[in-house]
């Protein structure tokens, strides 16, 4: 199926449209009543995305203080490069520790590489704790949202999987009932698991610091319980240091869940010392490029490092809102996945996204750190043009558009043509045509109009 | 007594689509007492090749408007915030290699206006007191709310008319589907934003919608036809002109 494919079945699907409506409008006005002082907003909007185009810019140097630090702290740091690379450092580190099982933390950074279905192919069972993520890994779905992997099903939906899934009865009516469920099954194997995997939010390079914030403790559970402890990052989440950490995470929860702060907020400083009585005993980074930084020499397109994955900009999306993140096919969907999934997943088959945006700047709007998503779709829009044959086509009809435009008698004259229902039914693209008819243009054009004015006026 | 003088820059959609949107522009502007220069070799401002990804063909387009327009230091009143963005946002960005044409550029953006912002303060309202009421449904357009700002200046604007009753639909800040060519390329969803603004905007009870944008206008209408939906769909030029002309003040 192609992208068209995927988006007329997803507007198809009238379950799926109540759902992610729903989802959307609280999301919406969550996030409004959480900002309380707009003026604030605004300038911390300002100084954040300052702060986060100088780590663009800086991220080499960064990054290595970075590792510096977290090796300091006792962390082992490692640098993947690609998808390929990180599987294998992680599957290394599980044989190392004859590892059956892992519970895993919420982590998009997991998702990217596709690190469940590669653990599963060298027998490693991966459960995944944060609620959403268990629901759509027991749908063998992947996630429709960043940070709400399963919004794209109803209570409904999720009582009957847990029915087939866990022979479990539940009242799809009882949100509770249906947390207790996935808990009871979670807890179970968070006592046996030998590794945690989580993701990051932000790593703060000069104190060697990893910070992660949710909202079930399964983040803290998967950092804390199992012996080894593996943090798998984007290169970008890099911060320089704890000072700028209270202003992101302002504005990350704010406009993720429109929450004041999470209910966990783990700083995580390292593995356990010897005076100490839990915490694991190892743990790992993994620092995962994967595109980026070839992002961040990138000069038309670096600006997008920046994004501290809230998914503000997918919830104001009136594209996201009708067809969801499934039928984008990428890690990351809507606006901030039409900028980065070509220079993630690949520029063959993820350019199209670009196409899929009528450019009303909602997600621009929205954007925490300021990142101008509309102009980079425009930036993606370009390099898809100089890909594919049927845009060199295009290219072509822009190019004779253009010279009518510069020429005011041959303007006027395809006006006039356009005013004959025959030749405007010719031109007008058959997309257009088949919903909103044939726009006939009018006899007398402004031009007319205002030279016959001019006329009786002399 | 010489009268000020202002720039009309049309727009190719009014100009081919929405010519009386453009008279009634022409005629609330010289109801404030402004004398309008309409440049005859206007056509477009560049913005579809632009959005869709090939910001080279309309280059020239957007020099050909930027010299057109600086014969003369005059404001340039444009009846469309869509058109207005592209002029007063990315003309300068489109001439960032090139600091002569980026000068003149940046010059042009900031003497541009869009009609409505130019319109409100200089308009005599309190002439329509007498005027038979009226309710619309206001669509406020993406470029209005989130390039130009003047969506704020359209609700003043409608608010300050004593005899109009502007309503707002549901989600009245999601875009109505139009996007230019995205409306061709993603023809599917941007139907179904179309549908839905649609019947958000029917819902208010107005039979009348207004609104500053005539690529939203185009498209409503168009559907609203095509599905057998039955409302007015109007410049706010046009809605507010004939406010006048009712009392007989144009």
């Amino acid at each position: 199926m192609n992208f068209n494919d995927r988006i007329t079945e997803a507007l198809g699907n009238q379950s799926l449209r109540t759902n992610l409506r729903g989802a959307m409008d609280f999301l919406r006005s969550k996030r409004l009543l959480s900002i309380e002082k707009p003026d604030l907003w605004e300038a911390k909007r300002k100084q954040a995305g300052h702060l986060r185009q100088d780590v663009t810019r800086n991220l080499a140097s960064l990054l290595e203080r970075l590792e510096d630090n977290c090796t300091r702290n006792g962390m082992q740091v490692h640098w993947a490069e690609n998808a390929d690379q990180a599987n294998q450092l992680i599957l290394d580190i599980c044989k190392q520790k004859a590892a059956e099982s892992m519970v895993k933390g919420k982590s998009m950074a997991s998702e990217e590489i596709e690190l469940n279905d590669y653990l599963a192919r060298h027998q490693i069972e991966c459960i995944e704790s944060d609620m959403g993520e268990f629901i759509v890994q027991l749908a063998e779905e992947k996630p429709s949202h960043i940070i709400m992997p399963a919004l794209h099903k109803s209570q409904q939906d999720i009582a009957s999987l847990f029915q087939a899934k866990l022979q479990e009865p539940a009242d799809p009516d009882d949100v509770d009932q249906l947390i207790d469920i996935g808990r009871k099954t979670m807890r179970e194997k968070f006592k046996h698991a030998d590794i945690g995997l989580s993701g990051v939010n932000f790593a703060i390079a000069d104190k060697g610091l990893l910070c992660l914030v949710e909202n079930e403790g399964n983040g803290r559970m998967s950092t804390t319980v199992p012996d080894t402890h593996i943090a798998i990052m984007g290169l970008e989440k890099v911060l320089p240091d704890l000072n700028e950490l209270p202003t992101l995470l302002h504005l990350l929860t704010r406009s993720a869940t429109g929450q004041r702060i999470t209910t966990y907020l783990n700083l995580i400083s390292g593995p356990r010392r010897n005076d100490e009585r839990d915490g694991p005993r190892e743990v790992h980074l993994v620092l995962l490029d994967n595109g980026r930084s070839q992002m961040a020499a990138d000069e038309a397109l670096r600006s997008s490092l920046a994004c501290i994955r809230c998914g503000a900009c997918m919830n104001h999306c009136p594209v996201y809102t009708r067809i969801g993140g499934h039928a984008y096919g990428s890690t990351y969907p809507g606006p901030i996945g039409q900028v980065i999934a070509p220079q993630l997943n690949g520029e063959e088959k993820y350019s199209e996204l670009s196409s899929a945006c009528s450019m009303n700047n909602a997600c621009g709007d929205v954007c925490p750190v300021g990142i101008d998503l509309p102009g980079l779709i425009r930036t993606q829009r370009s390099r898809h043009a100089q890909r594919s044959f049927k845009s060199k086509l295009e290219a072509g009809i822009w190019y004779l558009w253009q010279w009518l435009h510069l020429h005011p008698t041959l303007y006027r004259l395809a006006r006039q043509a356009m005013s004959r229902r025959l030749i405007a039914r010719l031109l007008i693209p058959g997309s257009w045509r088949s919903g909103r008819g044939v726009p006939v243009s009018a006899r007398l054009s402004l031009h007319q109009i205002m030279a016959k004015r001019k006329q009786s006026s002399e | 007594m010489s009268l000020e003088s202002v720039y009309l820059f049309g727009t190719c959609l009014i100009d081919a689509y929405y010519p009386e949107a453009g008279l009634a522009a022409v005629q609330l502007l010289e109801k404030c007492g402004l004398k309008v220069v309409y440049p005859q070799e206007q056509t477009c401002c560049g913005q579809p090749p632009f959005n869709s990804g090939f910001p080279r063909q309309s280059v020239a387009i957007a020099k050909k408007t930027i010299a057109m327009f600086s014969r003369e230091e005059l404001p340039v009143i444009v009846p469309s915030a869509s058109c207005a963005g592209m002029i007063k946002r990315h003309y300068p960005s489109l001439m960032h290699d090139d600091s002569i044409w980026h000068q003149r550029a940046q010059g042009l953006a900031e003497r541009t206006c869009e009609l409505i912002d130019f319109l409100l303060d200089r308009l005599p309202f309190d002439q329509l007191k007498q005027a038979p009421r009226q309710v619309v449904a206001l669509h406020q357009s993406c470029s209005a709310l989130r390039e130009t700002d003047s969506a704020k200046n359209w609700r003043t604007l409608l608010e300050r008319m004593p005899n109009v009753e502007a309503r707002l639909p549901q989600y009245a800040e999601e875009c109505c589907g139009f996007g230019g060519t995205f409306s061709i390329k993603s023809p599917q969803v941007s139907l179904a934003m179309t549908a839905d603004k649609c019947e958000h905007l029917m819902n208010t009870g107005a039979n009348t919608i207004v609104s500053g944008d005539c690529g939203c206008l185009l498209s409503l209408s168009g559907y609203a036809r095509q599905h057998k939906r039955h409302f007015e769909a109007q410049h706010l030029a046009c809605f507010i002109a004939q406010q006048f002309e009712q009392v007989n003040t144009l």
